[in-house]
């Protein structure tokens, strides 16, 4: 699912006949700091949205689930309206370890989360693996 | 599947009946060397993962409603685990 912000709507008199009564929202991708991202889309809506709401939309099949058992030929549709967003603090995103391992000594000792104790019958990994 | 991690979670109130009851994330997906990856999505959290986790994520349709347990719904994107420890050949990035 992508986060966006619905800036417009769109409509079409003549439509696939699987799309009438379908309401088609101009969204705008955003970035979670709500910057604008790429460039606007059109989406259909299963919940209702107006302009100006944040919302989270889904692409590809999965976008025309909400109006089953009708499959109109849709391949982005609004799904949520957002009603709040919270953000981990920069600070500690900038903290969390990177994914290769860094020499100890570089690496910055932040744990976000309790190392998972271990487990007596684990298997070692081995050369051959 | 991809290594990401969790840098927020949304709230929504009004949605599809099939998201109720479970979290949504704001995911970051990254590189193998923990740079940010492309932008940020929002994924359906399967494992209970919360920020600043780093997890894998299912980036396609199947995979992410089995993983929640509801099939035929609008989901495309979910939290299918949380990465205890990555180990690659010296040298690749």
């Amino acid at each position: 699912m992508y986060f966006g912000r619905v800036v417009g709507r769109v409509w079409c008199t003549v439509k696939n006949p699987q799309m009438v009564g379908q309401r088609l929202l101009v969204v705008q991708p955003l970035s979670p700091e709500l910057e604008n991202r790429g460039k606007p889309i059109v989406c259909t809506d299963c919940v209702g949205a107006g302009t100006g709401e944040l919302v989270y939309w889904v692409r590809g099949k999965e976008a025309s689930f909400p109006f089953l058992p009708q499959e109109p030929p849709v391949d982005t549709t609004v799904v949520g309206i957002v009603d709040s967003v919270h953000l981990q603090p920069v600070h500690l995103q900038r903290a969390a370890e990177p994914v290769t391992a860094a020499p100890a000594e570089h690496r910055l000792e932040l744990p976000l989360r309790p190392e998972p104790p271990e487990r007596a019958n684990a298997r070692k990994p081995s050369r051959k693996d | 599947m991809l290594i990401a991690r969790v840098i927020g979670e949304l709230v929504a109130t009004q949605k599809h009946p099939s998201h109720e009851g479970r979290k949504l994330l704001l995911v970051q997906p990254l590189n193998l060397d923990g740079t940010d990856r492309g932008e940020a999505v929002v994924a359906m959290d399967a494992v209970d993962a919360g920020v600043g986790d780093k997890v894998l994520l299912a980036t396609e349709g199947f995979s992410a409603m089995t993983s929640v347990g509801r099939p035929n719904s609008p989901i495309d994107m979910s939290v299918i685990g949380f990465i205890d420890h990555i180990e690659l050949v010296p040298g690749v990035h």
